[in-house]
């Protein structure tokens, strides 16, 4: 049995990869899976508490946040695909029109 | 309540008001022909309603009043607006109405050339609308109305050449002097709505009628008295506010005739007489009536010697004449002050109508001393001048006599000094009237430098002038008929005071107190002496007048030279226009620019307007930096800002 602090140390290094990720990346797609990377890591740490206290409401949550990481890949990538379309590029400091 | 139903007097003054609308509407449209008619039918229509309502009237009826229309209903307080009709308002709508068609028609002929022909004539129009307002009134609110309209058109008249500077000031000039008028005015009307709970003649008056003369000390009435006259020094150029009336010749001359002579100008003798119930109960404010009178009327005449623009001299004239009828009315000779008003507005009227027809026909010169020798030019302006002047100074049988003579044999029932100073001022009067018509009509004509300086003054007219030339006959014929008006004028008084028993009712309420000096029992010997006296003053001015500027009009330069700063203060209006610019318009504008406009306005208000906006721009200015468009600068701040929240969450675990 795997004590549960090694799940959640490998639950914390993935969100916090995810992050710094996000934070340092300028392709969209690449940022869009560090994204991906801190759900999972958080759903890591959901399964890890669910499978220690025998409760199954965590595995439920994880089942939520995978359907919604779902929708939330199909609304981004059709957008990653939108903006590269308009603006020929998938580096986010460019795509920046909103800017004054 | 009316015995003729057919005959309503509201019509009177709304029919005037819709020639105004029509002209002042559509009048840039319109021909001039078109705009003629229209200005001088609904006026004529006015004028022979007038005559109308007149013909049908009966002393024992009167007075008629009708309702038009409700106005304000507050608890027990209400104004309508009513008009009336007695035998004061039937004497003020015939003149008014008539002097004022008769101008009209003179000034289609004067105003003809001028671009701005429909407007004058719905000024003209609009002004009649309020003066008879002004007379119809049941009330005093509704007669408040007609004040300030006819304020109104004079400002608007004034400032007719309102792209002249002067014409704009003078204008301005006149509306805020007769504002402080309208103040003492306003504050009379809200003592009687607190004291009576009326503005309704009928009411006030009775309530008025039932208090005590306040012989031995001031009270509510004479109050109410002093600030009526407050509002009528305003209106009619008396001390200390008549500076606004000479000024107030930079407006055409059909205007100055019109309003500053004949109508508006008398609405404040108007106002004291139709008051005068309310004056008689206070003697105090009767002698300051009386007081204020006298000194204008001797005043202005003064200044009226040295004055060398024609129409400057006929404006003091028409202050000091004005000042002879609040004589009348502070001696409690109303009916004579009212007689005086009308004669008066017959020579006066016809004197500025002549001195318009002269400056049109010298090309629009004003200085008299440029004039000379227009009787061979133009013999029908110097017949019915000479006419007006002889009215005006006094001579037997014309009207000015009758009702000068009234008034003086009235003040020197009250006191021998009244009728002191009123002969010294008919003597003066007669003196500067007879200069005018030498400096004008006699010698020779000294104009030749017209051609030209031809528009150079005050009048565009576009035609050109070589000589001076008779005026149409559409000016003549309005001079005639007032030339006639002025001889005639005066008989109605007749010799034994038609016109007095005739407006007795009007004055009924108030007569039973101040006269007990009887006019009736004083038919003596005294009284012709007296006439013999203000009439051989009359005669002196002349032969003096004919002296200095007929036979040796070298003189008068060399008595003003040697009278030195007499003259100088006199020809200068005694400063008072300067004095008044240093103690109160100078003061004033400096006090409203340094305090109120840059300190309060500019320092204050504007300050923290400004200020407030400039900061909320600099703090967003900061503030928008966070928004950098950058997406990884948003994920940065996101971060940072769960971050916050878990260390935050961390340390409240740990607490």
């Amino acid at each position: 049995m795997v004590p549960l602090a090694y799940y959640l140390l490998l639950s914390g290094i993935l969100f916090v990869c995810g992050v710094l990720g996000f934070l340092i990346k300028r392709n969209i797609i690449t940022i869009f899976m560090s994204i991906e990377l801190m759900l999972n890591g958080v759903n890591l740490s959901f399964v890890a508490f669910a499978a220690h206290w025998h409760a199954l409401s965590g595995q439920v949550f994880v089942f939520f946040v995978m359907v919604v990481a779902a929708a939330e890949a199909a609304v981004g990538l059709a957008i990653i695909i939108a903006v590269y379309r308009t603006r020929e590029t998938l580096n986010v400091d460019r795509v920046n029109l909103l800017k004054l | 309540m009316t015995p003729n139903p057919y005959l309503y007097p509201w019509l009177v003054p709304l029919l005037p008001l819709a020639g105004a609308a029509i002209n002042g509407f559509f009048g840039r449209r319109l021909s001039k022909k078109a705009i003629s008619t229209v200005a001088l039918v609904f006026c004529g229509a006015a004028f022979v309603m007038a005559v109308w309502l007149a013909a049908g009237f009966s002393s024992a009826s009167a007075p008629y009043s009708s309702d038009l229309a409700h106005w304000i209903r507050s608890g027990n307080f209400q104004v309508d607006f009513s008009f009336y009709l007695d035998q004061l308002s039937l004497v003020m709508l015939l003149v008014v109405t008539g002097v004022g068609f008769l101008i009209h028609i003179y000034s289609v002929g004067y105003m003809w050339d001028d671009d701005g022909y429909y407007r004058f004539m719905s000024y003209l129009n609009l002004f009649m609308f309020f003066m008879l307002t002004l007379v119809l009134a049941k009330n005093y609110l509704v007669m408040f109305i007609g004040w300030e309209g006819v304020g109104l058109a004079s400002y608007l008249l004034i400032g007719f050449w309102f792209t002249k500077d002067s014409a704009a000031a003078a204008g301005k000039k006149a509306f805020i002097v007769n504002r402080i008028g309208d103040f003492g005015f306003l504050i009379a009307l809200f003592l009687m709505i607190k004291n009576f709970g009326s503005l309704d003649f009928t009411h006030v008056f009775a309530a008025a009628q039932s208090l005590p003369a306040e012989t031995a000390g001031a009270g509510l009435l004479t109050a109410i008295g002093l600030l009526l006259m407050v509002g009528a020094a305003g209106k009619s150029a008396q001390i200390p506010l008549y500076v606004w009336l000479p000024d107030a010749m930079e407006g055409p001359t059909p205007v100055s005739a019109l309003i500053h002579a004949a109508t508006m100008v008398t609405a404040g003798v108007y106002m004291v007489a139709r008051s005068s119930v309310i004056f008689e109960r206070a003697p105090m404010a009767m002698m300051v009536v009386a007081i204020i009178g006298t000194l204008t009327a001797l005043f202005a005449a003064t200044i009226g010697i040295a004055q060398t623009d024609i129409k400057k001299v006929l404006a003091y004239s028409t202050v000091s004449q004005l000042g002879y009828m609040f004589m009348a009315c502070g001696v409690g000779a109303f009916s004579a002050g009212i007689f005086h008003l009308m004669t008066h507005a017959f020579f006066k009227g016809l004197l500025f109508l002549a001195a318009g027809s002269v400056i049109h026909g010298v090309g629009g010169e004003q200085d008299m001393r440029k004039m000379g020798g227009l009787r061979v030019y133009m013999p029908w302006t110097f017949a019915t001048m000479g006419i007006a002047t002889l009215a005006i100074a006094g001579i037997p049988p014309l009207a000015g006599f009758w009702s000068k003579d009234e008034i003086l044999w009235k003040a020197f029932n009250a006191s021998w000094v009244y009728w002191l100073i009123g002969v010294v001022t008919a003597f003066i009067t007669s003196f500067y009237m007879f200069r005018l018509m030498y400096m004008t009509f006699g010698g020779e004509y000294r104009g030749a430098v017209v051609e030209k300086a031809h528009g150079h003054d005050d009048h565009s007219h576009g035609h050109g002038h070589g000589e001076p030339h008779e005026s149409p006959w559409v000016m003549l014929g309005p001079l005639v008929v007032l030339a006639v008006l002025s001889v005639f004028g005066g008989w109605v008084a007749g010799y034994n005071n038609h016109f007095e028993h005739f407006l007795a009712p009007v004055f009924r309420g108030a007569s039973d107190v101040a006269q007990e000096a009887s006019p009736e029992a004083g038919k003596s010997t005294l009284e012709y002496l007296l006439m013999v006296v203000s009439v051989g003053v009359a005669g002196l001015g002349w032969l003096l007048a004919y002296l200095l500027y007929s036979r040796r009009p070298e003189l008068p330069a060399r008595i003003a030279a040697s009278l030195g700063g007499l003259y100088q203060a006199v020809s200068n209006k005694y400063y008072i226009d300067d004095l008044y610019a240093a103690l109160f318009v100078k003061p004033l504008i400096d006090g409203s620019t340094t305090i109120l406009w840059h300190g309060v306005d500019q320092g204050i208000i504007d300050a923290a307007v400004n200020d407030s906006a400039d900061a909320a721009r600099h703090v967003s200015d900061k503030a928008r930096h966070m928004q950098s468009g950058n997406l990884r600068s948003y994920a940065g701040w996101i971060a940072a800002g769960g971050a916050v929240v878990i260390a935050y969450m961390v340390w409240m675990g740990l607490r």
